[in-house]
């Protein structure tokens, strides 16, 4: 709403004290958001662009980026699916037990990634739950894709969830009893009247989602083997690179990165205008 | 309710089913301890390059470096290592006793399956401004020091009983005296960091401390890399034996079929070839015509052992590194 | 609803639910639940469940000498002090910026509030290496504080910097909505009956806030005290002053203690869980105390 509705001239808002406000929030902006953004862009680009270019390559460099594209096209879906069938069950029905759940599926929101991480190896390492089931039978998750996949799963769980559940909250349950009414099946009702009216949130979410699934770090370096090459996500490699003495390559994986966040933001703020609703991103 | 098989079996096979490692070993995984990057560089490049002449065939060797300790745990939790090329005796003992290692590794190897050996040093920042020459300038109020975390990385444990060696010498093994010099010196640490690397990172990169203490492979690594005028490293009048381990991690080279290709990776380590990329990367070296010919790069230095000392690793590890041994309460009096 | 009995919901009364009036006729009660509970129960119940049984594999008596021991206690200290230092600042500073982008038209607003989310998508390890290049003795901001003696990096302070760097979106997203829905005829009103502009805020203006308020402040606190990615490269990681307990559990983890690793990640899991549930108290409240639109 803050795109679409003009602000209102309130109180506060008259003589000195407007500007004053604005320059000084513009200015810690500035400088608290402001200019780690512009460090990662100099720090990059320390050693001339065709350096940059080069660092990101490397097949070490490469391969993590791929690693993590890899982990996102696995996870995005899964949580995605996972957040609609989520705020459906939630948003659009009572049940016993409805506010525990969706206290359970907003808990990856608010613990450690380290925690997750930790919990995970508990499970399914070597001296794990699992752990002798799977030696038993050769299949690795730790320290290898599935296990960074799981890790990442649990962290960005509730992104897509979040959005939706205030959304279809809000708009009820009245298109949808129209729809049965009228014959229609469930998945008919889900793709026809329902998708297209929660389409935008979803994509806000899916975004989200996205960008928090590629900077993953906490969870995932617990459990990466940190092989090069190979279990090295690109917010790991950021790190790999950082104390191989090579900073300027480190910046130029971590420039990556902040580009994607800003395509991010960019992608969030069209999608707001097209839905004319502010971004209450976690709030309401 | 129909559906949620499919979706079990969907989600299982993208959870389970992945292969876990490329099958054929084309491949192998050499879990090495965190200042070792560049070294292993230039080893697996130089073998594979004997390998591919002696069979025709490609071999990539793959890296992973972290704390030695970390290392051994991630091994035991599933990380697919062939070899281990460690800085601490006890990291490979921890996987003999879980089975993944011979119990007789020290054996399949000459030198106590050690093929190089290095000891804490010092670097100082260029022209040496605050004048440390030996351990006892570490604990003066003025001195800053920048080294790992002993709880996880091998090359501090090395440097946390270095100095401890060194205050037992100079206090005549008088515990209160020699309890108080390690105090101070670890009250004189800024930065813990979790592996040798990051430690460098502070010190150099960000310009934190006064004195980094790390192993003399690793300064003379710096001092390549970022210029011999930015820092000088000192040796001091006495420092700590720190043998490299190798060892084959039988339990997943068996596996892989690997464990060919990881004897004879190891065994270059010990052929003049390994051997001098090893001591050019600032490592002392087994082979003596090899030393000869580094000797100019390697001050004499009187070494003692952690087995005359301390009375071997095990013990070391109980009396100081142990849930509140010597170290948590040395850390916990600050 | 309780909090407690975590896990297992009644499994046969699901087919009754959806009873209550508005759910009869909408579809999909079954499957969507289904695929909830079982994810649920997969990706998030069973690591956690595994956590609490590692954990709980101590003893009371060997659990709380780790949980209490001198050095998680000073994790405590510090997590906690950086956090409530984050998250001061975040208050005021979150204030004046949604106060800012909801009262004021000036050019850059849009650009401002699509950068305020600009912590939630960019990677905490990119925010913490690039912090930690700009606060270092060396770097843009480094030098000029510590030629006023003022150390960030490897202190306390960077650690709450950090924190404060990954959760400010949270309170500025949890205002702006209600801020929105303030319109300036209380104000109006109430400078009308004679009330000063400083009256009119603290009187008027901040107490509808404050439910709103409190929601944003309780989630960025939660989410400082987890900050892990961003605050390991800027803090000095010394035990008993710049360790924080996330990394005291990394650090058990690497040194193969795993029971008191498990021990130190249920206390972070227990505070999570109670300041969610404090989070969603509040935010309940807020609804109730929301102006009607």
């Amino acid at each position: 709403m803050s795109q679409a509705s003009p602000p209102l001239a309130g109180a506060a808002g008259r003589g000195w004290s407007r500007p004053v406000v604005i320059g000084i929030v513009l200015l810690v902006t500035a400088l608290v958001i402001g200019a780690p953004v512009a460090a990662v862009f100099v720090q990059a680009l320390s050693q001339g662009v065709g350096y940059a270019l080069d660092s990101l390559a490397q097949p070490d460099t490469r391969a993590a980026i791929w690693l993590s594209i890899t982990v996102a096209i696995v996870v995005v879906p899964i949580n995605t699916v996972f957040g609609i069938a989520a705020a459906w069950a939630i948003a659009k029905f009572r049940f016993p037990g409805r506010k525990l759940l969706l206290a359970i599926v907003e808990l990856p929101f608010s613990v450690s990634p380290i925690v997750a991480g930790i919990s995970y190896l508990f499970v399914y390492g070597g001296q794990g739950l699992f752990g002798p089931f799977l030696e038993a039978h050769d299949l690795k998750i730790m320290f290898a894709l599935p296990g960074i996949i799981l890790a990442t799963t649990f962290v960005t769980a509730p992104f897509v969830a979040r959005e939706l559940i205030p959304l279809m909250q809000l708009q009820g349950n009245g298109d949808e009893e129209v729809a049965a009414t009228l014959g229609a099946h469930g998945w008919q009702t889900f793709f026809r009247v329902t998708l297209p009216n929660i389409r935008w949130g979803l994509l806000y979410g899916v975004v989200l989602c996205n960008a928090r699934v590629l900077g993953e770090f906490g969870a995932v370096s617990i459990v990466s083997g940190n092989i090069r090459g190979e279990t090295n996500t690109l917010p790991l490699h950021v790190e790999l690179l950082y104390h191989d003495y090579n900073a300027a390559g480190a910046f130029a994986a971590a420039l990556v990165l902040t580009l994607v966040a800003l395509l991010t933001l960019f992608v969030k703020t069209i999608l707001e205008r097209v839905t004319g609703s502010a971004g209450a991103l976690h709030g309401s | 309710m129909r559906r949620l098989p499919v979706v079990t079996a969907a989600v299982l096979l993208a959870l389970g089913g992945l292969p876990a490692f490329a099958d054929a070993p084309s491949t192998i995984l050499n879990a090495s301890y965190d200042v070792s990057r560049e070294l292993f560089v230039a080893v697996d490049q130089a073998y594979a390059a004997k390998y591919l002449k002696d069979t025709g065939k490609t071999l990539e060797i793959k890296q992973s470096h972290a704390g030695s300790s970390k290392q051994a745990r991630s091994i035991l939790e599933g990380l697919d290592a062939d070899v281990v090329t460690f800085n601490q005796a006890t990291d490979v003992q921890v996987l003999a006793d879980k089975g993944f290692v011979a119990s007789d590794w020290t054996s399949k190897f000459p030198h106590g399956a050690s093929p190089y050996y290095s000891l804490p040093v010092f670097l100082v920042r260029a022209g040496n401004p605050k004048g440390i020459k030996d351990w006892n300038d570490l604990v003066r109020d003025d001195v800053k020091l920048v080294f790992p975390n002993p709880k996880t990385s091998g090359n501090a444990r090395y440097t946390y009983l270095a100095a401890t060696a060194y205050a037992k010498e100079a206090f005549g093994n008088d515990e209160a005296k020699v309890n108080d010099f390690v105090k101070k010196f670890l009250a004189n640490v800024v930065v813990f960091d979790t592996g040798g690397r990051a430690a460098t990172t502070t010190f150099v990169e960000r310009e934190i401390g006064d004195v980094l203490i790390t192993f003399e492979t690793e300064t003379t690594g710096i001092r390549k890399e970022f210029g011999t005028d930015k820092f000088d490293a000192v040796v001091p009048s006495v420092s700590l034996l720190a043998d490299f381990p190798v060892a084959i991690v039988d339990k997943v080279a068996e596996k892989r079929g690997s464990t060919e290709i990881a004897k004879d990776y190891l065994n270059f380590l010990y052929s003049p070839e390994g051997q001098t990329i090893l001591a050019e990367h600032g490592n002392r070296v087994r082979d003596e015509a090899v030393s000869a010919r580094f000797a100019d790069s390697f001050k004499p230095v009187r070494l003692v052992t952690v087995e005359a000392v301390f009375g071997g690793w095990p013990a070391a590890n109980k009396t100081y590194f142990g849930s509140d041994g010597l170290l948590d309460q040395q850390l916990a009096g600050q | 609803m309780g909090m407690g009995g975590a896990g297992a919901l009644p499994r046969r009364r699901l087919s009754t639910a959806g009873g209550k009036g508005q759910g009869r006729v909408v579809p999909g009660f079954r499957l969507s639940l289904g695929i909830t509970l079982f994810y649920a129960a997969i990706i998030i119940c069973l690591p956690l469940a595994t956590l609490i049984l590692v954990g709980a594999r101590l003893g009371p008596a060997d659990y709380w000498a780790v949980v209490s021991s001198p050095r998680a206690l000073a994790s405590y200290r510090v997590t906690l002090g950086a956090a409530a230092l984050a998250t001061m600042f975040n208050t005021v500073y979150g204030f004046a910026l949604a106060w800012v982008l909801v009262r004021y038209e000036f050019p850059g607003r849009r650009v401002l509030d699509a950068i305020v989310d600009l912590p939630f998508a960019l990677p905490t390890a990119v925010a913490g290496v690039a912090l930690t290049a700009i606060f270092a003795k060396n770097g843009w901001f480094g030098e000029p504080l510590g030629a006023l003696g003022i150390k960030v990096a490897y202190t306390p302070i960077g650690i709450a910097l950090a924190m404060a760097f990954t959760s400010l979106p949270f309170i500025v997203r949890t205002l702006q909505p209600v801020m929105e829905e303030l319109d300036g005829e209380i104000e109006e009103a109430a400078r009308t009956l004679g009330a000063g502009t400083v009256t009119i805020f603290f009187r008027v203006v901040l107490p509808i806030l404050v439910p709103a308020l409190l929601a944003g402040v309780s989630l960025a606190f939660a989410r400082c005290l987890g900050e892990f990615g961003a605050v390991i490269f800027i803090a000095g990681n010394q035990p008993y002053s710049t360790e924080i307990t996330a990394l005291l559990a990394f650090i058990r983890i690497e040194e193969y203690d795993y029971p008191a690793a498990a021990a130190i990640a249920t206390v972070m899991l227990g505070t999570a869980f109670v300041l969610l549930v404090v989070t969603n108290a509040v935010q309940a409240l807020a609804r109730r105390h929301e102006l009607a639109p």
